[in-house]
């Protein structure tokens, strides 16, 4: 029992890789045992509004804001897999983590700190939101939508934006004491974004005071990227919509580390 | 000798309850140190407190040699923890949750796989590093706890109440397990309600009650200074028990009940004073009892 690692003898800084690597290797040997649901959840529902809603609404309407209905919705409905893949994981698995399986104490007891911790769990959601939110995108290439080179940066938008919702999801996760309270932000913030992000419809058609509001919905910015690296990029005004996700990917990333330490450090 | 870890006056308060109130606590280096008090005495926050999973409000605390909170992280990478409420990955096997663990302790690569291997063999695991942790027994999951906190060798241990919960023949495979950690030089603080388990493993004891250390030293030393030598028991019914009691403590001595029965204790000075009963050597549960007031486990 010798065998002490050589980086103990060296202060540790903040933000280490190597604490980051372990918390993010646990989470993909967890994943591997449970990545079927977690793949089928994340990706069918959204899929099934894109298909309703496609289908629905597309024998009624043909074209939206200039593009063809099932386009409109194929695109929009990325960055509801992205939400959903990423609010949703962090909300519940976090508030499980600490309260039920107690794993965050565990990993707080070997060299990691809370911000290492609340930063690789975002990470590793916000890569699976990168992932999963391309599915919408794919059937909607079935169902007519030419691929374009830009939609190769999807992925990375779902990143981004899913790492700011899973920040989110991890401070709701630390601000909540009851995992039966998640429903009243679901109802009142998460749903409500979910439905003015200019997935279904434009912004355009609602109250100007609705599309001032949309402006913060960071649902929305992710919305409006996503179509323009289908159909076309807009210069600075795609840059303000990057620059949206980033601020709120900062503000819920400080968010949920300050709140999580308060939850987990006495 | 040198310290593995010390504490001088610690203090965390929640609120209005003072779960440890101006603690000392030392663990000598290659030494295995019972932190011994009834539920609620404060062991399990000063066990967060050496991990800075609890940051004290007043006093020092230092952990091989990196002062806590400031450098707790160091200090975690030395050494090794085994919680008291079971947190392994119920749905990893039994080497999936030792290999978390060596990546969230930082052994290199080229090191991993004997690391995982030595605490397999340690915790007698060998058989079943592919059996899911939820499939284990409650006395396999413990050795696996255990094995998890000792993947990356660490110099100290700290186990708080290793054995809570489990049936006899399991405690004593644990027991088993820990003294060969101590025999292998690893400083050892560990938290218990189990008297037998203190005494049995600790070089030394630390007894806290509301959150104070009562006594500290050599479990033999402490029973000496604070109880005698020597105890009678006394059966009978309760109205006999009582008036045991009553005339006993009337005569200058300490009493205990234990279950059915008056324990005398110091009765080596009585010069014909004790009552009737069955003499025995006063032990670490009459201490136990005398200093916290709560009857031992």
């Amino acid at each position: 029992m010798s065998a002490t690692p050589a980086v103990a003898r060296r202060s540790l800084g903040r933000l280490e890789r190597p604490a980051l690597r372990g918390v993010l290797v646990r989470e993909v040997i967890n994943f591997s045992s449970f990545w079927k649901s977690s793949a089928f959840s994340s990706t069918v529902e959204p899929t099934i509004y894109l298909l309703a809603f496609g289908f629905g609404f597309g024998s009624l309407v043909s074209r939206v804001a200039g593009y063809d209905y099932v386009e409109f919705v194929g695109t929009g409905t990325v960055a509801t897999a992205v939400l959903f893949s990423s609010v949703f994981s962090a909300m519940f698995g976090s508030f499980v983590k600490y309260q039920f399986q107690r794993t965050y104490d565990a990993i707080l007891a070997a060299p990691v700190d809370t911000e290492e911790l609340v930063t690789a769990e975002a990470l590793w959601i916000a890569v699976r939101a990168g992932v999963f939110g391309c599915a919408p995108l794919l059937v909607a290439m079935v169902f007519g939508l030419d691929p374009t080179p830009g939609m190769l940066l999807v992925p990375l938008i779902g990143f981004l934006t899913g790492y700011g919702w899973a920040c989110f999801g991890i401070f709701i996760a630390a601000v909540l004491n009851s995992i039966d309270h998640f429903s009243y932000v679901t109802s009142t913030v998460v749903t409500p974004m979910f439905l003015t992000a200019g997935t279904f419809f434009p912004l355009s058609g609602l109250p100007e005071w609705a599309q001032v509001l949309g402006q913060f919905n960071p649902l929305h910015h992710c919305v409006e990227l996503v179509r323009h690296a289908a159909f076309g990029f807009e210069g600075w005004t795609d840059l303000a919509h990057t620059g949206a996700l980033v601020v709120f990917a900062i503000v819920t990333w400080r968010l949920s580390i300050h709140y999580m330490a308060k939850k987990l450090i006495d | 000798m040198a310290l593995a870890l010390s504490v001088r006056g610690a203090v965390k308060r929640y609120g209005e309850i003072t779960a440890v109130d101006h603690l000392d606590l030392e663990v000598p280096e290659g030494t295995c140190v019972g932190l011994l008090g009834p539920n609620g005495a404060g062991k399990s926050t000063t066990m967060k407190l050496l991990t800075a999973q609890a940051i004290a409000d007043e006093g020092e605390i230092e952990v091989l040699g990196h002062t806590l909170p400031r450098d707790s992280k160091a200090a975690r990478a030395e050494m090794g923890v085994t919680p008291q409420l079971d947190n392994l990955d119920t749905t990893l096997t039994v080497e999936q949750n030792l290999r978390v663990f060596a990546h969230l302790y930082r052994i290199p690569r080229a090191e991993r796989r004997d690391a995982i291997e030595r605490a397999l063999d340690m915790a007698r695991l060998g058989d079943r590093r592919d059996t899911r942790a939820d499939k284990l027994s409650g006395g396999m999951r413990r050795r696996l706890l255990i094995a998890r906190s000792l993947v990356h060798g660490p110099r100290l241990v700290l186990l708080d109440e290793p054995t809570v919960g489990l049936d006899p023949q399991v405690r004593q495979e644990l027991w088993a397990l820990i003294d060969a950690l101590r025999a292998e030089g690893v400083s050892i603080l560990m938290s218990t309600h189990y008297i037998e388990e203190a005494q049995r493993l600790a070089d030394t004891v630390t007894i806290m009650a509301e959150g104070k250390a009562v006594a500290s030293g050599r479990p033999s030393a402490l029973v000496a200074q604070h109880v005698g030598r020597e105890a009678v028991e006394v059966y009978g019914p309760p109205a006999r028990l009582a008036e045991v009691e009553a005339q006993a403590r009337a005569d200058g001595f300490a009493t205990r009940r234990t279950g059915t029965s008056v324990s005398v204790l110091g009765i080596e000075n009585a010069n014909g004073e004790a009552p009737e009963g069955e003499r025995r050597p006063a032990n670490l549960e009459d201490l136990f009892v005398m200093l916290t007031g709560e009857e031992a486990e």
